[in-house]
């Protein structure tokens, strides 16, 4: 059964190199390929799910070693994976709400000419997720988390064309890697420490205690904030996020399966799966939680004054990451409920980003909210989905939201003292404005008046429903997103289900379950209702108000780009510059100012050569008498 | 008569020739100067080996007698030559040889 | 006694050369056949000796000793170990692939210029090239190195001068002084450099009696033979200058970017993928195993400027318009790993260099020659003058990301591993300097999506419209050195294997051990 493990990653592999390197003659049927082996690569995923069920919990996990990668003395680095339960839900999820986003993808993308190369690409990416969440050693992760940086790169920059895209892409990719510096340091820190990276000799496992444990906590608050960096970088949170607004330029259903369910969500992989090193550094557990509150609170303020549907959206991604990070950052208390708010917000996030690409495709790729309106009518489908979405998202009670976000406000509070108070108000604040932001996209979008014009040609939009390969994988997506969070719920099955791998811990919450329920549902409440103030009972303005100090500086992310560009930009740049005019003036110089003293003075020189007979003959005899004299004065002496 | 006096009258030729060398400008005068410095030369191998009381001063007498009679004959034919091209006999109208 | 396979290596490209040279004017074709065919020659030959060297064996194998100039202890002494292998192996392999890229570098100017463009003489000097490097990387006597380290400068000359890039903003005329510029300064660098190791092995004769490596290595390993101090400093002082040189480390650099923006792409990939790696394989061989002790001392100074180097490289890359001076100073960048591996005396970090010597080889030819088939389409070096070329030639534009993201050390391709072992050899022993250099990976990724950005992206210039993808032949370069780059970063196995040994070695020769996991050894 372990010989399938390879297998998962395999499929879509092969599908990036025969789409990618196929040519021409598969441009008709390379959607299909591409959608076909991602379908294989999740029904691995799904026997190898039945055969861990089959198994007794503490003996589920399967690994797979396939050849030595890098050998150099004590370095070692395998080809090596280990399936377990986290990782299982993660290949659940990829492979599951990738193979409904290709599926999705086919009948979006339908009229693009490069198309295969976009399946190429969003195969190329679940091969490199797969071998992030499947990697039995940080380093092979590393080559997943750079992997899924790159799939990221190239479809944030599909089109190309468009140099907004392009630039999107280059920056998405270089904050990353700002990211991944923290990452391979934090790889460098255990080779120096403990001699070894691979999960099971450090983290432990099946039992047996792993070397962290015997580290002091210095080294491991090190290595998890060095963790931490890496996950601020690909989960987008602060101070690494800004790349993740651009990202929106890429076609919808990348944003969907990438920048809104798997890949950013890899940071709280990476946070959870290396809980050992943070369970023995609070005070790195601390900054994790910090950054998550901050996160949140950031998305979410910055997902309320968006009119661009998809950035709006992506706001909201940040800030349920800060969830989920907030939740990881609290240890063994929360760790369970971040991968349980990660799958279902997998489930509901995937589907309303797809809605928003339905809604784009229906109208003309547009995508300020301003020029939307009334859409219910024109797509019904799109509009049931979008909607249990977003009835998921923001808690209603039920919905896999709720349950999710409401265990993870719990384990803020029970975190205990000062910083359990604030953690778990952030948390609450949060909740409310995530209902009020998704409120604001679902009026605008699908309730009112419509708002839209003929644009400059006079191509007036004709809303219309999308075709059913589109609407198919939306439908799924959103029963994913109603009945997810019931279903983990259920006995606790969830909670179970990942114990043996997380450990869970209940934790005691200064206030009864209920009492945060209850306001965790007020806040919402309240949400709601401050946006059907705003934005149901009067008409939306067709072009967007000057707004308060908040909104605009919402509206500029906080204005984090405007700092980025001016310190990081205007600064590289200048530096550069000088350091281009140093090497051309002063190190180059230096050498072409002696080349150009020795050509002067051989200049001097060559003026002894005057063609005169006599001349020379003075030199010679006032040698000759400087020799023998010379001569003279060494005897003398 | 004391050798060493003759030593002092190749001193004083050999200077005589090397300042026409150095102050004549015409090739014949500066060529008659070299072989006065070659003669004085002579003066003194022959003086040496007279005071040392073997041949081997006078024998390369000879041989500079020799030379200097090789380089007559190439130095006048290069003095003649210049002479055919430029109308002068001045060694200072000969000073294309610089950089 | 066996057939002399490493003479047989070195010898069978200097009779093409002179073969390919006498090939007579009219029959163009013929001499590029010729030349492609002895290089492809050669490459067997590399490859059988390869095959032949045994990891495990001796450290120096398949040896050759004669007597060459007995009055002065010369000899004719060759032989290989991990290391010298795996780049005969790279050079070899690099030589095709560069003739095959400037095949029409050297063609006669359009019809109607009358200058004499000497074919042969372009293929002859490539091939002439390759034998001086693969002789080096073979020699064991410092007389026999030193001789062709610095004969060949002379056709690298030649070729940087005399056929170079005639793409120049200014014109033709400009594009010609550049040219003699770059050459002289690149020969003059170099002979500086040469001159002073020059001196260095003279006082290494006049210290030790003889000019056998392995004579004098064993000797200062066993105590026989003593150096003072001083004396040994500035013996590696000497030897090191000419290998920072050519390698190049900062500030000596200045010259790379002048001559590989000044020669044609083929040209270029030998500078800096060929003949440059004769320097810091030179360091590894050449200066750890004579001057342990001094190299030890200078460990700290020359990290930092390793440092320097990677730092400056990419910042300056970031800041160049012209696409050939920015893979330069990239180079510049790399060459700082290599070094800051070599010097930071552990085995990941030497293997990392070793194996960072192969890869940036192939990864640079890589992006390079793909660079070189885009300025000959467009006539222009300058990154201003392209756009949007992905949408008019895709194969072009991807060979040339993927390109890119190889120099970028992008996961799965090959000089991800080098410098990942190189940053954590360094790491180890040098903490604050392994992480201020992997500030590189960020300025790397930096510089290169830059240029891919600007050459490739965006909407497409009218210059460039009418650009043609690549051709078959372009493709045959391009193609087998990218699945070179995807398969030794999945598998660099086999390349470890050879290099790990003499890495050993080396290290025990420095009396160097590494460090232990802190952790671990307080179990």
């Amino acid at each position: 059964m372990e010989n399938l493990i390879a297998l998962l990653i395999a499929a879509p592999l092969l599908g990036a190199a025969v789409l990618l390197c196929g040519g021409r003659r598969l441009d008709a049927v390379g959607q299909w390929i591409g959608t076909l082996l991602s379908f294989a690569s999740f029904a691995f995923g799904v026997v190898l799910f039945a055969d861990l069920l089959g198994k007794d919990p503490e003996q589920r996990t399967l690994t797979q070693h396939l050849f030595s990668w890098i050998q150099v003395e004590s370095f070692q680095a395998d080809v090596a994976f280990r399936l377990d339960q986290l990782s299982m839900t993660f290949v659940l999820l990829i492979t599951g709400v990738g193979s409904l986003i290709h599926l999705y993808s086919v009948g979006y993308m339908e009229h693009d000419e490069r198309r295969r190369r976009f399946f190429g690409y969003l195969n190329l990416f679940l091969a490199a997720m797969l071998l992030l969440v499947l990697a039995d050693n940080y380093l092979l992760l590393y080559v997943g988390w750079e992997g899924v940086g790159l799939a990221s790169y190239l479809l944030i920059g599909f089109w190309q064309h468009k140099p907004s895209a392009a630039t999107a892409a280059k920056k998405a990719f270089l904050v990353n890697r700002v990211g991944d510096m923290g990452l391979s340091i934090a790889i460098m820190l255990m080779f120096l420490w403990f001699g070894t990276f691979a999960f099971g000799p450090l983290l432990g496992g099946e039992g047996e205690p792993g070397m962290v444990g015997d580290a002091s906590e210095g080294k491991l608050t090190a290595i998890g904030l060095m963790l931490l960096l890496a996950a601020c970088g690909k989960s987008a949170q602060v101070p690494l996020q800004s790349w993740l607004g651009d990202a929106m330029e890429g076609p919808t259903p990348v944003s969907a399966l990438i920048h809104a369910a798997t890949m950013v969500t890899a940071g709280v992989y990476l946070i959870v799966r290396s809980g050992a090193i943070f369970n023995a550094a609070p005070d790195a557990q601390l900054v994790v939680t910090i950054v998550g509150a901050v996160t949140l609170l950031f998305g979410a303020i910055v997902g309320c004054a968006k009119d661009d549907i998809k950035k709006a959206l992506a706001g909201s991604t940040m800030s349920q990451i800060g969830y989920m990070v907030l939740a990881a950052g609290l240890g063994p208390i929360g760790y369970v409920f971040a991968i349980m708010h990660l799958v279902t917000h997998g489930f509901f996030k995937a589907g309303l980003f797809l809605g928003a690409g339905s809604v784009m495709h229906g109208m003309n790729d547009e995508v300020d909210m301003r020029k939307y309106g009334g859409l219910r009518k024109y797509m019904p489908v799109t509009f049931v989905t979008f909607g249990l979405g977003y009835l998921a998202i923001i808690g209603f009670p039920g919905l896999s939201g709720f349950f999710s976000k409401d265990k993870i406000i719990e384990a803020a509070f029970a975190k205990g003292g000062t910083e359990g108070w604030i953690l778990g108000g952030c948390a609450l604040l949060g909740a409310a404005i995530t209902a009020f932001y998704m409120t604001r996209v679902m009026l605008m979008t699908f309730f009112g008046e419509k708002r839209w014009q003929p644009d400059e040609n006079g191509n007036e939009p004709h809303p219309h429903e999308s075709p059913k390969v589109m609407t198919i994988p939306m439908i799924v997506l959103a029963v994913g997103s109603v009945a997810a969070g019931f279903l983990f719920n259920w006995q606790s099955s969830f909670i179970h289900w990942l114990e043996p791998i997380t450990g869970h811990d209940h934790g005691h919450a200064p206030l009864s379950a209920g009492v945060i329920t209850g306001a965790t549902v007020a806040c919402m409440v309240i949400g709601v209702a401050i946006a059907y103030g705003q934005y149901g009972r009067r008409p939306v303005p067709a072009v967007a108000p000057r707004g308060s100090v908040l909104t605009r500086a919402a509206r500029r992310d906080l204005y984090q780009d405007d700092f980025n560009h001016v310190v990081l930009v205007r600064g590289g740049e200048h530096l550069t510059r000088s350091l281009v005019y140093v090497d051309h003036t002063l190190v180059d110089g230096v050498v072409n100012g002696t080349a150009a003293s020795v050509g002067g003075l051989s200049g001097r020189m060559r003026r002894l050569q005057n063609g005169f007979v006599r001349s020379y003959a003075v030199s010679m005899f006032g040698g000759v008498a400087i020799l023998i004299a010379a001569t003279l004065l060494m005897r003398a002496v | 008569m004391n050798p060493v006096n003759y030593l002092y009258l190749a001193a004083l030729l050999f200077s005589i020739g090397a300042t026409g060398v150095l102050i004549r400008r015409n090739a014949i005068v500066v060529f008659m100067c070299i072989e006065l410095m070659l003669n004085a030369c002579n003066l003194t191998l022959v003086a040496f080996s007279r005071m040392h009381g073997n041949l081997d001063g006078q024998i390369i007498a000879f041989f500079t007698m020799v030379v200097a009679a090789a380089e007559v004959v190439v130095g006048l034919a290069i003095i003649v030559s210049l002479f055919r091209s430029r109308h002068s006999a001045s060694v200072d109208d000969a000073s294309l040889m610089k950089l | 006694m066996s057939f002399p396979l490493l003479t047989a290596t070195a010898v069978l490209p200097a009779i093409g050369a002179i073969a390919t040279a006498a090939v007579p004017a009219a029959q163009r074709t013929a001499a590029k056949w010729l030349a492609l065919l002895v290089s492809l020659g050669t490459l067997a030959l590399a490859i059988t000796v390869l095959v032949r060297f045994d990891p495990d064996g001796d450290r120096y194998q398949l040896t050759e000793s004669h007597s060459w100039i007995a009055e002065f202890g010369v000899r004719y002494e060759l032989g290989v170990d991990g290391i010298a292998v795996a780049l005969i192996a790279l050079t070899a392999l690099l030589i095709p692939f560069i003739i095959l890229a400037g095949w029409h570098d050297a063609d006669p100017l359009e019809t109607g210029s009358k200058r004499w463009r000497p074919t042969q003489g372009f293929f002859a000097l490539i091939l002439a090239v390759e034998a001086m490097v693969i002789i080096s990387f073979e020699a064991t006597d410092v007389f026999l190195f030193y001789i062709f380290f610095e004969a060949m400068l002379i056709p690298m000359y030649f070729l940087i001068g005399g056929f170079g890039d005639r793409a120049h903003e200014h014109g033709e005329k400009a594009a010609s002084t550049q040219r003699s510029y770059a050459a002289v300064k690149f020969l003059l660098y170099n002979l500086v450099g040469g001159l002073i190791m020059l001196a260095a092995v003279i006082g290494l004769y006049v210290v030790a009696g003889n000019f056998s490596l392995q004579a004098i290595a064993e000797a200062r390993a066993n105590g026989t033979l003593d150096m003072a101090t001083n004396t040994e400093r500035w013996l590696f002082l000497g030897f090191f200058f000419a290998f920072a040189v050519k390698a190049p480390l900062w500030p000596l650099h200045t010259w790379l970017p002048n001559a590989m923006g000044e020669a044609t792409a083929p040209v270029a990939v030998l500078i800096t993928a060929v003949v440059d790696k004769v320097g810091t394989f030179a360091m590894l061989r050449f200066c750890l195993q004579l001057f342990p002790e001094a190299s030890k001392w200078a460990t700290p100074a020359i990290l930092v400027l390793a440092l320097i180097s990677i730092v400056y490289g990419a910042l300056l890359a970031v800041g160049q318009r012209d696409m050939k001076r920015l893979i330069a100073y990239a180079s510049i960048s790399h060459f700082g790993f290599i070094i800051m591996g070599i010097f930071a005396m552990t085995s990941q970090g030497q293997s990392g260099a070793t194996l960072y010597m192969v890869n940036h080889g192939i990864s640079t030819a890589a992006l390079m020659l793909v660079a070189g088939f885009l300025i000959s389409r467009r006539g222009s070096r300058l990154i201003a003058d392209y756009g949007g070329v992905q949408k008019v030639a895709p194969v072009l534009a991807g060979t040339f990301l993927i390109g890119g993201l190889a120099t970028l050390s992008l996961p799965g391709l090959a000089p991800f591993v080098s410098e990942f072992l190189v940053l954590v050899g360094t790491f180890t022993r040098y903490p604050v300097i392994g992480i201020i250099a992997t500030f590189g990976i960020v300025l790397a990724a930096l510089y290169v999506l830059v240029l891919y950005q600007r050459t490739m992206t965006g909407p497409v210039k009218p210059e460039v419209s009418a650009m043609p993808d690549l051709r078959v032949r372009e493709l045959v370069v391009v193609a087998p050195l990218i699945a070179l780059l995807i398969f030794l970063g999945v598998y660099p196995k086999p390349i470890t294997d050879i290099v790990n040994p003499a890495v050993q070695q080396t290290m025990s020769d420095v009396h160097k051990k590494d460090p232990q996991p802190e952790v671990e050894a307080a179990k």
